[in-house]
């Protein structure tokens, strides 16, 4: 261990809680983030990806709750942060960036007003100042005619300029880490693209880390030092991004690898993930994943698997990893033997 | 690639557990099926009949409204007293049944009392004019729900057939006709009902005498009427509006597509769809037209007398407000009983069928 | 925009300028009746055409000032001639009170011209501020409807302020606790006075705190004691814009840009009081037309339950009396109102609400 890294999470649980009852949307996940890397967050909608993110900001609705964990930012506990103090941090050291560019912005106050907004509660700079850091601003997202876009409302910008503004009002004071919360998801393909080009070229510029959440493992594949699959509001597989493609071993990773169209290999048919994501309101006992997996066994029904170094560069939660292990002979197991 | 530092460990050592080898054997699929815990499925109405019926504030209001129908229904049946004659004893036209308070009798029935004979109580006393001030409220109570209901009816019919018109014609034709309801909207509706009930009371008076329509009186007519001539724009809006929207869903799409005709998609696909906020919308016009009601026999343009409503009972209630109070009490908690019971009905139902709602 | 569609809009401008001035010229020449004040009218119709193709919002601007035109001309249209129609009306020559006020009548409504050129000179004194003459108290109408005017004004406008800062600050304050007491409270409140029609809230209030507890003294010209008539009149108002509040500052909490707004660090109170607040008025600006319609139609009854002696008391005394000019006098100025508060209250709200396509 050379040195502390920037971000911990360490076994974060978030529950909504609704009127149907607990909505368990994190389950104990547990990560590390490097100062200037890149980490992708990959899962379906509902494995808990955003929340995390969300718990991480403090920004989760009314009826969403930290249940339990730590968030160490540099060490310190943010979720021990009072509301001051998180309000400081926000936006200052963490930003996040949202979904959806057409309603995270709000259209009755001009993009202006909205980014000076940004720059003015986290420095003490004057009016000229902020004017001027706001220009400075788009133009490092590439926005053209800053000065005219300042004075425009949210709803005369198309979606990559208005991604484009979220970026620039994420990075305004210089965050440490930007959580990007599916960044292009709600826009066309080919702004898609011109907009993780953007994040990458500015991660390097700037030298920020990146928490990058997605569902789609293709648009993260060759930006992210490390990757996360998450399922179920648990980790299922995480190491590097190397190895998540090319040695994955929890058989959800499978199915998403299988789900990317590939041009390379031709006549292989797209193979989706078969079944509905988990209920997170009766979260099954065993692995969340069992009654989706091809190769579910008796024990993933009734136990959740555990966290196991595959190796130095890669972690997985399943239970057909022990199996493969005990085959090999790695690990001898007799019949109710505590191992 | 800097080393892959796995510093945080697993929260518990992995294989610190019990390991039983007959267990990493395949699943079968009932044993996965049993995991896949599915919620029931439910239709569209029976989730919101089940959703109102677990909302207390509208199961309520449909206890109330239900008291007040079964009452306003039976009660004339049981009370021998008429809502417009004085109260007689024995035939005999009883003057000192003037102002009774509830539950009393005047003298000449405590003498008919006195000689073994059985008179019904004045549940809510008597008025000035020695009636029954009881049946009166009942009757009033009538008069107000029918024309609650008949004015919604009107104003669904009107807006109904115009809104669906405008908005499955589209083009031109909803271009005008919106313009017209534009207009109509932007009048005053009180003011155009004060204005009516006065004209109409002077024009339709003197012919209405001894026919059917003398009874409900001028000022209930042009009440309808104006109904019928203002308020269903607001019905035309709802009802286009939905009909836009649903018209341009995939689905009634699919049914053009497939060849349906335009009545079996106006029939099967938009009415059921638009139907929900329709009704809502209905239930909310009931208390709004009870409403008009009260005030127009406030300002002197109601129900003709000796015919009662709520809204007459508590004006005239005014004039000896200081001495007898309850007189005011019952009507006005009537009034405001019925229209609760519509509105937290309404909202309930809203709550309940409209699907923008849903979570 | 490209040359060609600035050529466009350019010949468009010189066609309307000359159309406008070919209507004024016309008007100039074939209709000398008109007064000054008509004239002033079209001149500002004009100007309103002349803004018609600068931009959208002026466009806007100017077809919503036509429209209110037109709607008063409409509501004096229905006015003028619902009266006209009525037997022994305000403009027999049967049926006046005195000689004096027969032969002003004569004057005033020039009984001997056809029906059409009647209105026109009914809608010229309109213009002048001349609203005919009363067949009761044979005084100028106008001078009444500006005198009684003042107190109504002062009534309403007091009503109308506290209703909405009240209804603003209730429905934040239910809307951020949600489901906790304080929410419960306000909205059992707020449900209940929707409920009770304004003048049986202004005779409770009357009966419970003038004539039972005496805290108030009653109305009069040297007491002039605002609070209850305020206090009635406001109620209802104020529970629906709590009610649209609390409803619309839900939605705009849940809005995805209230959580970016979070997390830029803006603290809870600005997120609430600009990110927020701003956001979730816009709905309750769109209510100010219909509360201004709802508080003078409620001052008639309020008024005459206070007997302030304001606009509203005259106007139903007008009704009782059947005094047809001053009924259609004081409708056409209500109305006038209204049209004017709902036309301010949809400028406000395109204004304020830049996502409004002008078109």
């Amino acid at each position: 261990m050379s040195e502390m890294p920037l971000l911990q999470v360490k076994n974060l649980h978030t529950s909504f809680f609704t009127d149907a009852g607990e909505v368990k949307a994190v389950n104990g996940i547990s990560y590390n983030l490097d100062a200037g890397k890149v980490l992708g967050i990959v899962g379906e909608s509902g494995s808990g990806k955003s929340v995390s993110a969300y718990s991480i900001m403090r920004i989760l609705t009314d009826t969403g709750r930290v249940t339990g964990g730590e968030v160490l930012f540099k060490g310190e506990n943010i979720l021990n942060y009072t509301p001051q103090q998180m309000q400081k941090f926000r936006g200052s050291r963490i930003s996040i960036i949202f979904q959806d560019p057409m309603t995270c912005l709000n259209p009755t106050f001009s993009i202006g007003s909205q980014l000076r907004e940004a720059i003015r509660i986290h420095t003490d700079r004057n009016k000229e100042q902020i004017q001027a850091r706001a220009v400075e601003m788009l133009q490092l997202v590439g926005v053209n005619e800053p000065e005219r876009r300042l004075r425009q409302y949210p709803h005369e910008l198309s979606g990559g300029m208005r991604q484009r503004v979220m970026i620039a009002m994420a990075l305004a004071c210089e965050p440490d880490i930007l959580i990007a919360d599916e960044p292009t998801t709600a826009l066309d393909v080919t702004i898609q693209a011109q907009i993780l080009e953007l994040m990458q070229s500015l991660q390097k510029k700037l030298g920020m880390a990146i928490i990058m959440i997605t569902h789609d493992l293709g648009v993260i594949a060759d930006m992210c030092d490390e990757i996360i699959v998450m399922y179920g509001g648990k980790v299922c597989e995480r190491g590097t991004a190397d190895e998540i493609f090319y040695n994955p071993r929890h058989e959800y990773t499978k199915g998403l690898i299988r789900s990317i169209p590939r041009i390379s290999e031709k006549h292989e048919k797209l193979v989706p993930i078969a079944g509905s994501p988990v209920d997170l309101l009766n979260l099954p006992k065993g692995c969340a994943f069992a009654a989706r997996c091809d190769h579910a066994m008796k024990i993933c029904l009734e136990q959740p698997p555990e966290e196991i170094r595959v190796n130095d560069f890669h972690i997985a939660a399943c239970w057909n990893n022990v199996r493969r292990m005990m085959e090999d002979g790695q690990l001898e197991v007799k019949d109710g033997e505590e191992v | 690639m800097s080393e892959y530092n796995p510093n945080v460990p697993p929260k518990k050592k992995p294989f610190s557990l019990q390991l039983d080898v007959a267990k990493f054997e395949p699943a079968t699929d009932e044993e996965k099926a049993q995991q896949d815990v599915m919620r029931e499925s439910t239709t569209f109405f029976r989730d919101g009949m089940r959703k109102l019926f677990r909302n207390p504030l509208a199961v309520g209001s449909m206890i109330v409204l239900i008291v007040i129908l079964v009452t306003i229904i039976i009660a004339p049946l049981i009370v021998p007293y008429s809502y417009s004659n004085m109260i007689t004893v024995n035939g005999k036209r009883d003057k000192s049944a003037k102002n009774l308070p509830p539950f009393t009798y005047s003298k000449l029935e405590q003498q008919a009392i006195d000689n073994g004979e059985k008179i019904f109580p004045h549940i809510f006393g008597t008025d000035e004019l020695c009636r029954d001030y009881f049946i009166r409220v009942i009757y009033g109570a009538r008069v107000s729900l029918a024309v609650g209901f008949f004015a919604s009816l009107i104003v669904l019919f009107i807006g109904l057939l115009y809104g669906s018109i405008a908005g499955y014609a589209g083009g031109k034709t909803d271009l005008v006709m919106m313009r017209i309801v534009d207009i109509i909207y932007s009048l005053p509706d009180t003011l155009m009902v004060i204005l009516l009930s006065v004209v109409l009371d002077q024009l339709l008076g003197q012919r209405l005498q001894n026919t059917v329509l003398a009874s409900i009186g001028p000022n209930m007519l042009s009440m309808f009427a104006v109904f019928g001539l203002l308020y269903w724009v607001g019905m035309a809006r709802l009802v286009r509006g939905q009909i836009l929207t649903i018209k341009n869903n995939e689905y009634v799409l699919a049914a053009r597509a497939m060849g349906a005709k335009r009545s079996r998609i106006i029939r099967k696909h938009i009415l059921p769809n638009c139907m929900g906020v329709i009704i809502i919308s209905t239930a909310l016009q009931i208390p709004s037209a009870i409403f008009t009601e009260s005030f127009l026999s406030f300002i002197g343009l109601g129900v003709q007398a000796p015919m009662p409503s709520l809204g007459s009972l508590a004006n005239s209630a005014r004039a000896a407000l200081q001495a007898y109070p309850y007189k005011m009490v019952f009507p006005a908690v009537g009034i405001c009983l019925i229209v609760l019971s519509f509105n937290l009905l309404g909202d309930g139902l809203r709550d309940a069928f409209d699907p923008k709602l849903r979570k | 925009m490209d040359i060609t569609e600035r050529k466009r809009k350019e010949r468009q401008l010189i066609v309307h300028t000359v159309v406008s001035l070919a209507i004024f010229a016309a008007g100039w020449l074939f209709l000398p009746i008109l007064t000054e004040k008509i004239l002033l009218g079209v001149v500002l119709v004009l100007i309103a055409g002349a803004l018609y193709f600068s931009n959208n919002t002026g466009r806007y601007v100017c077809k919503r000032v036509l429209l209110a035109l037109l709607t008063v001309f409409i509501i004096s249209a229905i006015t003028f001639f619902a009266m006209n129609a009525i037997p022994g009306g305000p403009f027999s020559k049967e049926k006046a009170p005195s000689a004096a006020v027969q032969a002003v009548l004569e004057e005033r409504f020039h009984l001997n011209e056809p029906v059409g050129k009647q209105f026109i000179l009914y809608l010229e004194g309109l213009m002048q501020g001349n609203f005919g003459v009363s067949t009761k108290t044979g005084r100028e109408i106008s001078t009444t409807i500006f005198d009684s005017f003042s107190i109504s004004a002062q009534l309403g406008g007091y009503a109308a302020l506290l209703a909405v800062v009240l209804g603003v600050l209730f429905g934040s304050i239910a809307a951020l606790n949600r489901a906790k007491a304080a929410d419960r409270i306000i909205i059992f409140f707020t449900t209940l006075f929707v409920a009770v029609p304004s003048f049986i809230m202004a005779t409770l209030l009357l009966l419970v705190f003038c004539l039972q507890l005496n805290w108030f003294p009653i109305f009069s010209a040297d007491n002039q004691s605002y609070v209850l008539p305020v206090v009635a009149l406001m109620l209802s108002p104020m529970s629906y814009i709590t009610r649209l509040t609390k409803t619309s500052m839900l939605d705009v909490l849940g809005q995805d840009y209230i959580r970016t707004a979070r997390a830029k660090g803006v603290s809870q109170w600005l997120v609430i009081f600009k990110h927020a607040l701003r956001n979730a008025l816009i709905p309750v600006i769109t209510y100010v037309g219909p509360m201004t319609a709802y508080i003078l139609t409620g001052s008639m009854v309020v008024e005459s339950v206070f007997t302030t002696g304001g606009l509203g008391t005259k106007f139903v005394q007008g009704i009782t009396n059947r005094d047809y000019p001053m009924i259609m006098g004081t409708t056409i100025f209500l109305a006038t109102l209204m049209v004017t508060a709902t036309l301010l209250s949809d400028l406000v709200y395109k204004l304020v609400d830049p996502r409004i396509d002008f078109d």
